[in-house]
């Protein structure tokens, strides 16, 4: 091989390396290392400590690796390190170090993670096919697939499921937690700055497995609190007389069976519980937006937009359909 | 060191080579490819059959890729893509990577211990037949459209009855099964071909380090397939006869599961690598005309893989939520193993170093698995450490990682291994332009696909899906992943066209092409069916390099008349190998190679055609299967009676 092609070698290598490591710093994306989650930050520290050492390793040995095949090519022949000095100091003595460092590191790190705190709020959060029941301990309050959590309180998420296994991941927060049936597993954090956060099960579930995010609204503790309250009690009476024609629909169609919203005959548990969707940013697992012709797209054919999910097509006349959407979208 | 020239072992006189031709070859045509029991058929074979699969395989990963090219597509449902990661997957390690390894030591190993065939040729027979059948049991799954959807780890309660009703897992349990009979048998006959068959001479600290690697190997295997087979049969059985070992709610546990596949699993990852690593010795040796640096420390870096492989195993499952305390001891260990792979990496680096190196294409593949398998190494070190495993662990930085290891660190030395031994195995050396390009496209298109699924990981990617919503920063790299797989997959496809090429084009390789040291080199390009007419005896660890292969009679010994008599042209003559002592490879006793026989293919059979029933459900069909094989089987033990008296 030419020097120059060599040269255009290491460029064509080169490029793409640095631009997928410009777009990991894509703002859009739920980066791991955009953290705003206590567990997250350690996670992201010791991550730039594995990162520099590894590229460290990784320049070194295949520095060595390249040296060698040119000292080879020319033949050089034995050289002052014996064979045995290189295997027992490259292979052996320098990996030693490195390891104990990243053992050390590993043990401190996970020491630190989900400890237990006293001040905790407590959620239940079960996986379901493919979406998230979650129900705040103390209030009672239910919601689904939208997590309101207050900014800089510790919380304690524990994790059931009554089906298969899932994976509870907010990659800005925290790490993973594996949702196991017959097993109840606690996940800890603190959630640090107030934003929107995306979530997802991370374990292969199933047909929806991709379809199946879920959002993190961390709150200043003021306005939480305030959301808490508002819906520690069932929703008001719809406010309009499309809505009060919808509600009617709801429980008259299929869609009470499968569906909960609190305080109505509705008391379904196959979908997501409905008490406060009106106030949700997206709809089916953070799927679509939340918008009236979306969820209206959504009743009416859900399977165009996850298919496999256990919500079939609702066939509703056009004034049905725009009563339950205008009723839906009322429970906020 | 004085490099021979060859043919080190001189043929024998025409009127010979006529006789042990007449004893040794096969019928011809049809019914001799249904009944050899020669391992160099048997090992080509292996290799064919799992090249097959490796690029239905790899096609299965290119419609998945064009499917993730962008954000919302719709050209695959989400049942046919997680069906094709299913396969995918499935095919690679049980179809491709395991068999292909087993076929090239089936064809190597007696020929690197200069004997005649394997210990035992009918079993070696009825393990390829029982690998060709779980294959087409497990794609026959297409045919019927219910192909297996569990991913292919198949976890419970996902791939249970309740969850899963279709035959689709069904293919998947009883074909994992099915194949670790092949696996498992081909395993015993490596370790008692490599302990019994060496020939004198060839004591232990001198046997090539691709044998030793396959030794390794073959004792992972022994200990690690039932551990898969037991998971994938509970949950047959829970399937197939309402039994509950991983259904909770009656007092089965889902992670008893996951413990036994991953005690089989990631043993099986280092099965497949400890063999890729013994080829790049042979070949890092070869190419640097120089001894492999540092023997003992390879050996025992194999072996302390080995051991240490059957530690880690819950490093995959480090986010179920096991007590901290029991997942630092795994997570310690899987630091720890990666001390054996840095000895055998500077190993490598020392042979270079002071060698004189030939940038062949089987070399510039060896040098491609350094470079990729060193970043597939770190960032195994980094998914070891607890904290960090919980992030990316079922993200695409795992999918980047594993392809490093897998496809880079295994794939790249089998595509070396195609190269450097095709003149050995066809008769004809491949082409070294074609296999340059083919280089060169494979490692640069390898790195643009696979590198930025790290990063795509780290930016939140799960790893198993169908689809992802735009707007999350994913597309422009999932769309450049694309289009580098593709080429990728032509990288791949170039040496097959050099290999239909060639095999019509070049003109006969000679013996020993490469100026080689080990003994597959001291026989003709192809071997002849009895691979040496006089057992070769060997003085060094390189015997075409140094010391020289003695003949018969400078051994000296109270070896038996028989085993001194079959080691000669006479043994040749009456189809036997001698069988030595293990320690010091004194020639104790005779084996007689079988004669072609349909036994195996029978006995095979059997076991199809009971697998087929379990899997239909129909249990006339199974128990008809089980007497084929139990009848075959007493046609298969009584000829060795037969043999013995």
């Amino acid at each position: 091989m030419t020097r120059r092609t060599r040269r255009r070698a290491v460029l064509l290598l080169g490029a793409p390396v640095t631009g997928a490591l410009l777009a990991g710093c894509n703002a859009k994306a739920p980066s791991m290392l955009h953290t705003k989650g206590s567990e997250a930050s350690s996670i992201a520290g010791l991550w730039w400590l594995i990162f520099a050492l590894g590229a460290g390793v990784y320049l070194v040995v295949a520095g060595f690796i390249v040296w060698a095949l040119l000292r080879g090519r020319r033949g050089s022949g034995e050289g002052p390190v014996s064979d045995d000095a290189w295997i027992v100091w490259g292979g052996i003595g320098v990996p030693m170090v490195i390891l104990a460092v990243l053992a050390v590191a590993t043990v401190r790190v996970t020491s630190q993670l989900r400890k237990p705190q006293p001040n905790a709020l407590k959620l239940e959060v079960v996986a379901k096919d493919w979406w998230w029941y979650v129900k705040y301990s103390a209030s009672g309050v239910t919601t689904s697939n939208e997590i309101h959590l207050p900014a800089g309180q510790p919380v304690e998420i524990g994790l059931d499921s009554d089906n298969v296994i899932h994976s509870f991941w907010v990659p800005q927060l925290a790490g993973k937690l594996d949702v196991v049936p017959g097993q109840h597993n606690v996940l800890r954090f603190t959630p640090e700055t107030v934003g929107v956060y995306r979530g997802e099960c991370a374990e292969f579930c199933g047909v929806e497995h991709a379809r199946m995010g879920f959002l993190v609204i961390v709150e200043p503790p003021t306005q939480f609190a305030t959301w808490i309250a508002n819906h520690a009690q069932a929703p008001s009476a719809p406010d309009s007389d499309a809505a009060a024609l919808g509600e009617q629909v709801f429980m008259r169609e299929p869609c009470a069976g499968c569906h909960t919203i609190r305080g109505t005959q509705a008391q379904g548990l196959v979908g997501p519980d409905l008490t406060n969707v009106g106030g949700r940013r997206t709809l089916a697992g953070d799927t679509l937006l939340n918008t009236p012709s979306n969820l209206a797209n959504w009743i009416s054919d859900a399977q165009r937009y996850k298919p496999g999910a256990l919500m079939p097509p609702i066939p509703l006349s056009p004034t049905d359909l725009n009563n339950v959407v205008a009723y839906l979208e009322g429970l906020k | 060191m004085a490099i021979l020239d060859r043919p080190v072992l001189g043929a024998p006189d025409e009127k010979t080579e006529e006789r042990l031709e007449r004893r040794w070859r096969d019928a011809p045509g049809i019914p001799g490819f249904f009944t050899t029991v020669d391992h160099k058929r048997i090992g080509r074979r292996y290799i064919y059959t799992s090249f097959v699969f490796f690029f239905l395989a790899g096609l299965a990963a290119l419609v998945m890729r064009d499917q993730l090219a962008s954000s919302n597509n719709n050209i695959l449902a989400p049942e046919t893509y997680n069906e094709l990661f299913t396969l995918h997957g499935t095919t690679m390690i049980f179809l491709f990577n395991t068999p292909v390894l087993a076929g090239f030591g089936n064809f190597l190993i007696p020929l690197q211990i200069g004997a005649r065939d394997m210990a035992f040729p009918r079993l070696n027979a009825f393990s390829y037949w029982i690998f060709l059948f779980a294959g087409l049991f497990l794609y026959s799954s297409v045919l019927v459209g219910h192909i297996p959807d569990g991913g292919w780890f198949a976890y419970v309660p996902l791939t249970g009855k309740q969850f899963s009703p279709g035959i689709n897992i069904d293919f998947w349990g009883l074909g994992i099964t099915f194949v670790g009979i092949s696996t498992t048998v081909g395993a015993v006959n490596f370790i008692v071909t490599i302990f019994k068959m060496r020939c004198p001479g060839m004591t232990f600290n001198r046997m090539p380090i691709y044998v030793w690697s396959m030794l390794v190997f073959s004792f992972m295997v022994i200990f690690a397939v039932p551990a898969v087979t037991i998971a994938a049969m509970l949950n047959e059985l829970d399937r197939l006869f309402g039994t509950a070992f991983y259904v909770p709610t009656a007092g089965g546990s889902t992670l008893l599961y996951q413990h036994l596949f991953w005690f089989w699993g990631h043993p099986e990852v280092y099965i497949l690598f400890v063999p890729a690593t013994g080829m790049v010795s042979m070949m890092v040796s070869v190419f640097s005309r120089r001894r492999i640096a540092g023997y003992v420390w390879i050996v025992t870096a194999l072996v302390a893989v080995g051991f240490i492989s059957f530690g880690v195993w819950v490093h995959h499952m480090f986010a179920t939520g096991l007590p901290p305390l029991a997942l630092a001891f795994f997570s310690a260990a899987s630091l720890l193993i990666t001390i054996p792979s840095g000895v055998q990496f500077f190993a490598w680096i020392a042979t270079i170093w002071k060698g004189k190196v030939q940038l062949t294409v089987p070399m510039l593949f060896t040098v491609g698995f350094l470079l990729i398998f060193l970043l597939g190494g770190i960032t195994g070190v980094m998914v070891s450490m607890l904290p960090f495993d919980w992030a990316v662990t079922d993200t695409y930085f795992i999918v980047a990682h594993l392809h490093y290891v897998l496809n880079g660190a295994v794939v790249f030395p089998i595509f070396g291994a195609l190269y450097f031994w095709a003149p050995k195995i066809t008769g004809k050396t491949l082409d070294e332009r074609l296999g340059k390009i083919s280089f060169w496209v494979m490692f640069v298109a390898f790195n643009l696909t696979f590198f930025p699924m790290h990063v795509l990981g780290m930016m939140g990617m799960p790893r198993r899906v169908w689809t992802y919503s735009n707007g999350l920063g994913w597309d422009s790299m999932n769309l450049l992943i694309s289009v580098s797989a593709v080429f990728f997959g032509i990288g791949t496809g170039i040496t097959l066209l050099n290999w239909v090429i060639s095999m019509r084009r070049s003109k006969p390789a000679p013996a020993d092409p490469w100026k080689a040291d080990t003994l597959e080199w001291a026989t003709s390009s192809p071997p002849p069916d009895w691979n040496f007419a006089e057992t070769p005896v060997v003085h060094s660890r390189h015997p075409l390099w140094e010391g020289g292969v003695a003949p018969v009679l400078v051994h000296a010994g109270p070896e038996s008349d028989d085993a001194v008599r079959s080691m000669g042209v006479e043994g040749g003559l009456e189809k036997t190998s001698p069988i030595t002592s293990g320690r010091d490879t004194r020639a104790s006793e005779v084996l007689e190679v079988p004669q072609e026989t349909a036994v195996p293919l029978a006995v095979a059979f059997g076991v199809a055609v009971f697998f087929v029933g379990l899997l239909i459900n129909a249990s006339v069909v199974g128990v008809l299967g089980v007497a084929f094989f139990v009848v075959a089987l007493l046609r298969w033990v009584w000829r060795t009676d037969v043999d013995r008296t």
